[in-house]
Formats: structure tokens, sequence, C-alpha cells
């Protein structure tokens, strides 16, 4: 199947995706080249994922896609089509924060904010990998969101708090 | 970035004919390096051929004991995955020591051996660069070059091949699988990339519309007596400035066999037969590291910014062989070089 158009002569056309972004389906027509970031923002008016350095240098632009975060500048929406797409929009539920945004708050853990929607959505993945046990795994695999205001310290904090409170009530 | 066509494959056969019918397609699956390469204007492919929906994302015992990594395999199901953690444990560090978590997750097996170099001028089309546009020449030779090769540069380039995985694999003594128009064939990781020579804009010596199916590991099993060393200027999520992958057969405090690679030198992963010899049949002693060690650089050519690598790579190589034969890989989380 040749999704949306046949032959390289051809000009490109819309191809039509269909997203889950934050529990709700989402159709929609969109151009090859637009980059799920810009869908995100530009198309579905999700303007809480942030367009950093737009290069999968920082990560801003942090979503969780079937489970997974990914950096969202450097995926075209088209080839996400299917996909189960979270963003920090979709993290509280049902008015309440989660508890790693909770924790956020408790900890300080921004200055600007900027880089805190990707910090949050990769801090969340980061849990739910259950791969990070001490502060050192924690920095080591929270190194792909670059925070300039250096709130490091208080993002470790807040994540750190977050596992131990899992931990305690899995016992 | 330019317009381009897009075509979803749902075969292997029907991905290689479309691309083997326009030499202007890319295939495109993890997307993590030729996307950030379109942003730049780097990369102008006018067809885009999506491979992610092909059969190829699975781990599998292999003929003969070895383990086959198909080439949609994620860096991180790669690096996660229990048999590779456990009979591979340099290829899981080598990852690990790479790109960052977002990043292993959509980088695949196939393309992180298909990413092309980060040289500052082959990145900035308003720089002449003999990789980008053939004949315009190498700014990075008489530029900034802190990045740069050691080895086996040639006058036209100067750049590294930044992958990490593919260090291990080139130790590992990996085989690429591929696919093409003319039917499928092998390639060892040692002849998968190339040098510079004259013709720099060829990175690898795959041929345009062959696709990689899979990568294949030996049955060799080195125990604990493995490390991958990563030396860099910041301590996660940077490429390297001087990378070592080595594996020893250890027969008491003999090595029986040795592998080593060095990554951040050279066009492609560095391997030298003559430097491993000399390790073959040694008590694992420091003097003799520094004898290899220097075998191995004794070719290297430093360039302005750069010339301090060759010493780095000097002292990474002993370390690396230290940590190896004593059985004490290095850790990619306490960044502590033991």
């Amino acid at each position: 199947m040749s999704a949306g158009h046949s032959g390289s002569a051809t000009l490109p056309e819309r191809i039509p995706v269909t997203l889950t972004v934050n529990g709700e389906v989402r159709q929609l027509d969109v151009l090859p080249w637009t980059v799920l970031l810009d869908l995100l923002r530009d198309h579905l008016a999700l303007t809480g994922t942030k367009k950093g350095c737009d290069h999968g240098q920082c990560g801003a632009c942090t979503v969780i896609v079937d489970g997974k975060r990914i950096n969202s500048c450097m995926a075209f929406a088209v080839m996400k089509d299917g996909s189960n797409v979270t963003t920090i929009e979709g993290l509280a539920k049902d008015g309440a924060l989660h508890p790693l945004q909770q924790a956020f708050i408790d900890h300080d853990a921004f200055q600007c904010g900027y880089c805190t929607p990707g910090q949050i959505c990769s801090g969340v993945a980061l849990i739910e990998e259950g791969r990070a046990k001490t502060r050192d795994e924690i920095r080591e695999f929270m190194s792909g969101n670059i925070c300039r205001c250096g709130a490091y310290t208080n993002i470790v904090d807040a994540i750190e708090q977050v596992i131990g409170a899992n931990g305690e009530a899995g016992r | 970035m330019n317009r381009f066509s897009y075509l979803r494959a749902t075969s292997i056969d029907e991905a290689v004919r479309a691309a083997a019918a326009d030499p202007t397609s890319r295939f495109i699956a993890g997307g993590t390096n030729l996307i950030d390469l379109m942003k730049y204007n780097v990369e102008r492919p006018e067809r885009l051929i999506d491979i992610t929906r092909l059969p190829l994302n699975r781990i599998e015992e292999a003929d003969g004991g070895g383990l086959r990594i198909g080439a949609l395999v994620t860096n991180d199901e790669a690096a996660s995955d229990p048999r590779i953690r456990d009979r591979y444990p340099l290829l899981s560090s080598a990852i690990l020591a790479g790109a960052s978590p977002q990043l292993r997750n959509s980088a695949t097996t196939g393309g992180n051996l298909l990413q092309r170099t980060r040289c500052y001028y082959f990145y900035d089309p308003g720089t002449p660069c003999n990789k980008r546009e053939p004949g315009t020449g190498c700014p990075a030779a008489f530029g900034r070059n802190r990045i740069h090769a050691i080895l086996g540069t040639s006058e036209h380039c100067i750049a590294t091949h930044p992958s990490d995985m593919a260090v291990a694999l080139a130790a590992l003594e990996a085989v690429v699988h591929v696919a093409g128009p003319d039917g499928e064939r092998a390639i060892p990781l040692s002849d998968f990339h190339r040098l510079p020579g004259d013709h720099p804009e060829i990175d690898t010596t795959l041929r345009h519309g062959e696709i990689i199916t899979a990568v294949e590991l030996p049955p060799t099993d080195y125990g604990r007596h493995y490390t991958y060393l990563k030396l860099r200027d910041r301590l996660s999520y940077a490429f390297a400035l001087v990378s070592v992958a080595v594996a020893l057969q250890m027969d008491g405090d003999t090595i029986a066999d040795a592998r080593l690679a060095l990554g951040g030198v050279a066009h492609k992963p560095w391997r030298d037969p003559e430097g491993e010899a000399m390790l073959r049949g040694q008590p694992a002693a420091e003097d003799r590291f520094a004898a290899v060690a220097s075998h191995i650089l004794k070719d290297a050519k430093g360039y302005e910014d750069n010339a301090f690598k060759i010493d780095l790579a000097k002292r990474a190589i002993i370390r690396a062989l230290s940590q190896a034969a004593a059985g004490t890989p290095q850790s990619q989380t306490d960044k502590r070089i033991q």
C-alpha cells in the first residue's frame, strides 16, 4: 500500500493520520514533512510541548509515544499513524496533578519553566521504565533533557520523591 | 526542509524496488539523524520510504549460536534485551554510552550504522565540504577540528563516524545482512564503513537500493572481560572524542585472544589486527598495553585542535585493556573511571 500517493512524479498530497492524543482519537490530514511536534502545537493547539533546539539535542519536546519517551521534533507525524501519544496536557487525571507534576512544585524543580513539560514527560517515562534507582542513575537517564536554568538538583529530588513514594506504596 | 513524497513500505521487496527506482529516495526508520539533516538542508531526499512497518524488529537466535538483531530493533531494545546484556554486555554498554534515552527509543540498529558524521562543516551548507558536495574542499583540515579524525584521514576529509554501537560491533566482529535489487549479501562490520580516500561522500559499502535487514553477532563469549570506555566533553549525551571497545578471552592472567576497536578517531570504527596480535598469549600487564597503544597510534596525525586525541587515545587504550583484563567494565552511570 502506498500511503496517499503513487509515484515520485506526483506532488505530495495530504495523508490521513489517526493518533490517540491524551486519550482522545484525532484524525488529521497531514503533509509528509509535518513533524509530530508541530502537529501537536500548530494543528492540535497543544502548546505545552515546547520547541527548544528542534534538533533532538535538548529534550524540551519530549512526549510519550506508545509508552516510550521520544523527541517529538525528530519524528514525522505521518510515520506515527495509529500511535498513542501522551503530552504534558494528558498527565493530570480528573483535575489532580500527576505525582511528578506535584513533586516538581514541592521541590521547586524549575526556574523559567520552558524545559519543564519535557522534563516531566521524560521523568514520567523514566519512572515507568523502572531502571533508575540511584541519583546517579536518575541523572544519567534524564540526560536527554537540558535545563539552561540549572534546576537539575531539584529535578532529581522531585523524581527521587516519586520513585521513593512508589517504592513505599509497593511494600 | 525540502518537499518530498512518502511511501509506507509493506514488504522488504517493495521497499527495495521503490528505492532502486529512485536515486533521490532515502529509507527512513527512527529518523533521528535523517530528519535532523533534512532540517539543515544537508539531506534533501525527494522521496522517503518509511520502513518502520517491515518485519525487522526482532532479536533472534542465529544458526550457529550467535544472535541476530533485526535492523528495526531500537537502540534501547537492543541495550536492554536480556540475551544481549548477558552474552554481549559490551554492545549493551556501548549503546547506553550513546545519545539519550529519548533518542535510543527511536533510533534503530540499521540507522545507527548509517548515521552520518557530526563534522560542523558537513552540517553547514554555507561552507564547503567534500562529503556533502564533492570537490568543494575540506575546511575542517584548516579550521575547527577538535572532534575530527586522527587515523585514516585523507586530504579530502577528516570526519569521524560518530557511532558508539558500531565500535562495539566492530570489536565483536558482527556481520551486517543486507537485501537489495540483486539479492541478499552479508558484509563484515569492518568492511561496512569505509575510509574517506578520494570519495568521502561515500560513507559505507552499502549500494543504493540495498536495505540493512539485520546485524548478526557471532557466538564468542567474553564473559566479564570487556569494557566500553568513552571520553567526551561532557559526561552524558555527547559524542566521543575517543572511545575504546575491548573484549578479551582470558586464560588465568594471560590474554588468550583480544578484540579492540576505537571510536571518535576515524571515518570508521578503527581496528588494528597487528595491535590485537601483540596481546595474544601475553600476560595482562600495563607495559604491554602501552606498547599496543603506541603501535595502534603510530601513524596518527593530529590537527590544530585535536592533536590531544593521540595521547588521549593511548591512555584510553591502556585503561580500557586494564578494565577488561580485570573484569571490571566501565559503568555508564557511575562516570568515575577506575
